[in-house]
């Protein structure tokens, strides 16, 4: 049980331009611990993306293996990708995707939706966690009707709403302020010491100071991976507000 | 993921772009309600065809006298009838081969009175075959005897509107009516046939034996005196050629009535089953035009659905990519797609149903046509509806499930 929750061996993923092989990253070996708050950096163009997609079992690698608490993700069927991500990944984005004209509730209990929940179980979930990201008061507004902040912490909801282990958020503060982006990254703090794995990229080095290690990417390689003495950031937004 | 949530997906997207949805409906609409329209009418037509030509008697053909049917020119000149009795019993005995039985038939109306009721109808003088020829059958009471015939005798067999028009309720039976001051006895009711091909009743009706019509009801005309008649009704036999039997009987008539080659005929004559046949195929063709209509709009319809279906499956590209990220399979959005496209098209379909039972009420009742309402036809449109959405909706459905999550996400 002490197998860590991600590793990968050598990860490699080419993207095809017409004739030109780009090459997105080029042998990626490191392993992600249970409990862990990674953030991911580097330039634009650096593979940051291309290596979350890759954790978060939406594409195939083309090279390399990819375990996900234990098990050889590469070789999966695409149904099975999907069950996968259904129950082990919650995804943020930096654009929140949440659904236009449908309200918060559906949009947080959407994953439930594809385990054959019923509609009653599903909203019993989705406004549990709806309630953990102090959105309660918000269930029946559509996206439309909410802040940028209230929108990713919809987006948060959601994807807590399977029970998942790892939470992948490719910069979901990019949108926002900062000062709602450090509201966010104190959200995410709080899952983390509930014992979800965090994994997020960022192009800011004041977001990045909130996780616990830093891995830094460059032409598809890791070229830097360090532990990061974590600020608070729960701490920070209060100072914010007060 | 159930079927249940899977189609309030799709009701929701439809409502999302409620006139969009309408529109691409539109062919659908039309075309099932073309459909609906279509079987209404030609199974009605049919429906009625198939009633008249039993009411009328199968295999029928009919001689007219010159004088009836050119008109009345030669009537108000006094001139008899061309046709006769003899001509009547000739063909039956020349031709049995070919027919059954021939029915000469003098025709009359005039005020009908019984008691102090008092009707105004059409009566024909005919023989006994007359009831066998044109296959009618007695509700009460019994047709005429040979005896009757050669006597004159007072009796008559009236119809069902005579009967209730002059009677009511109450038997007809050994009554007496009069027709142009002759007493004539009740003996037989005719058993019901409706309308005919013009939407004439044939109940309303009286029939009295030949004689007694020559020589007691007309008897004052220069008719009584000839032994001619209006018509002749020939029953040709089961299994015959109805062509080579007109010919038959034409070349007889004209031998008798000694007309030279190249001389007009002094008698039409007439295959009243073919004519009732060729009604039918005009409201065939009619059907054909409209399956026609129905099946381009149909088509139109479907290939509406598939263009608004790829257009949606664009615009719903990042939520596609949401989904897919959030767990659903790639079977999971064909599934949504597909059932949003047949959702489409069977609202479509049920409004179109709803349109083609209303239209072909309308129809029925503004150009007179007769109508049949079948729940079979209605399922079958339904159904075809259905089958469209699937066909139509398949293609837009797999290009949406065929999308790689994130090429999805990323999607602009
Ligand atoms: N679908 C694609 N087709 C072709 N090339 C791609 C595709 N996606 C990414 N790339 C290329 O792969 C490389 C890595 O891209 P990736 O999106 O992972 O970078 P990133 O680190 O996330 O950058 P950013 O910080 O700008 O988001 C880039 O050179 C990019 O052009
Ligand atoms: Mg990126």
């Amino acid at each position: 049980m002490n197998a860590p929750l991600i590793r990968t061996a050598d990860l490699a993923k080419d993207y095809l331009l017409g004739d030109t092989r780009v090459p997105a990253l080029q042998g990626v070996s490191l392993e992600i611990a249970r409990g862990e708050f990674v953030a991911v950096m580097g330039p634009s163009g650096s593979g940051k993306s291309t290596f979350m997609n890759l954790l978060g079992c939406l594409d195939h690698p083309s090279g390399g293996e990819y375990w996900l608490d234990g098990e050889a993700v590469s070789r999966l069927s695409d149904d099975a990708l999907a069950g996968l991500r259904n129950r082990r990944i919650g995804f943020v984005f930096q654009h929140f995707n949440l659904l236009p004209r449908t309200s918060a509730l559906d949009n947080v209990a959407l994953p439930l939706l594809y385990r054959g929940l019923s509609t009653a179980a599903r909203h019993e979930r989705a406004a549990q966690r709806l309630a953990q990201v102090g959105l309660s008061e918000r269930i029946d507004h559509h996206p439309a009707q909410l802040s940028g902040g209230q929108q990713q912490r919809v987006a948060i909801a959601r994807a807590l709403v399977g029970d998942p282990a790892l939470v992948l958020a490719d910069e979901p503060t990019g949108a926002l302020d900062s000062r709602t982006g450090i509201e966010i990254m104190a959200l995410l703090q709080s899952l983390n010491r509930d014992g979800i794995t965090v994994v997020l990229v960022t192009h800011e080095r004041d977001i990045a100071a909130y996780a616990s290690r830093i891995i830094s990417f460059r032409d598809g390689r890791v070229v830097d991976d360090r532990t990061n003495a974590r600020r608070d950031a729960g701490a920070d937004f209060a100072a914010l507000s007060a | 993921m159930n079927f249940y949530a899977t189609l309030l997906i799709a009701l929701k997207a439809l409502r999302v772009n409620l006139l969009r949805s309408l529109l691409t409906m539109l062919g659908i609409i039309i075309g099932v309600a073309a459909v609906i329209v279509m079987i209404a009418v030609g199974s009605g037509a049919q429906e009625k065809v198939e009633s008249q030509i039993k009411s009328l008697g199968s295999n029928l053909l009919m001689v007219f006298s010159a004088s009836t049917s050119q008109g009345g020119a030669r009537a108000a000149a006094g001139a008899t009838h061309t046709i006769s009795e003899d001509d009547a019993y000739a063909i039956a005995r020349e031709l049995p081969e070919y027919l059954v039985g021939t029915a000469p038939t003098l025709r009359g109306s005039g005020q009908v009175v019984a008691g102090n009721s008092n009707w105004s109808t059409t009566f024909f003088g005919v023989t006994p075959d007359y009831f066998d020829v044109r296959e009618w059958s007695l509700a009460e009471g019994r047709a005429f005897e040979p005896a009757e015939v050669n006597g004159a005798a007072k009796v008559a067999v009236i119809g069902q509107t005579v009967a209730t028009s002059l009677f009511g309720d109450a038997s007809p039976i050994d009554q007496v009516i009069r027709i142009r001051t002759v007493p004539l006895t009740v003996i037989g009711v005719l058993a019901s046939k409706g309308q005919n091909l013009s939407g004439n009743d044939q109940d309303d009706v009286i029939l009295m034996p030949i004689t007694t019509a020559r020589n007691r009801v007309m008897g004052a005309t220069a008719l009584a005196k000839s032994r001619s008649v209006g018509s002749i009704s020939i029953k040709a036999r089961e299994g015959v050629d109805l062509k080579l039997a007109e010919e038959k009987v034409r070349d007889l008539l004209r031998q008798r009535h000694r007309l030279q080659p190249g001389q007009d005929d002094d008698f039409t004559l007439r295959n009243m089953t073919e004519m009732l046949q060729a009604r039918e195929e005009s409201s065939r063709v009619m059907a054909m035009l409209l399956a026609a209509v129905a099946s381009v709009s149909l088509l139109v319809g479907g290939i509406g659905i598939m263009n608004i279906m790829l257009v949606s499956v664009t615009e719903r590209t990042r939520e596609i990519g949401l989904r897919r990220a959030v767990g659903a399979r790639s079977g999971d959005i064909l599934r949504q797609f597909l059932i949003e496209a047949i959702t489409l098209s069977l609202i479509g379909g049920l409004i179109g149903v709803l349109l083609g039972l209303g239209g072909a009420q309308l129809i029925g009742e503004m150009a007179g046509w007769p109508i049949k309402l079948s729940p079979y036809a209605t399922a079958l449109a339904v159904s075809f509806a259905a089958a469209i959405g699937i066909f139509f909706g398949y293609y837009p459905a797999r290009q949406a499930a065929r999308l790689s999550p994130i090429e999805a996400l990323r999607h602009e």
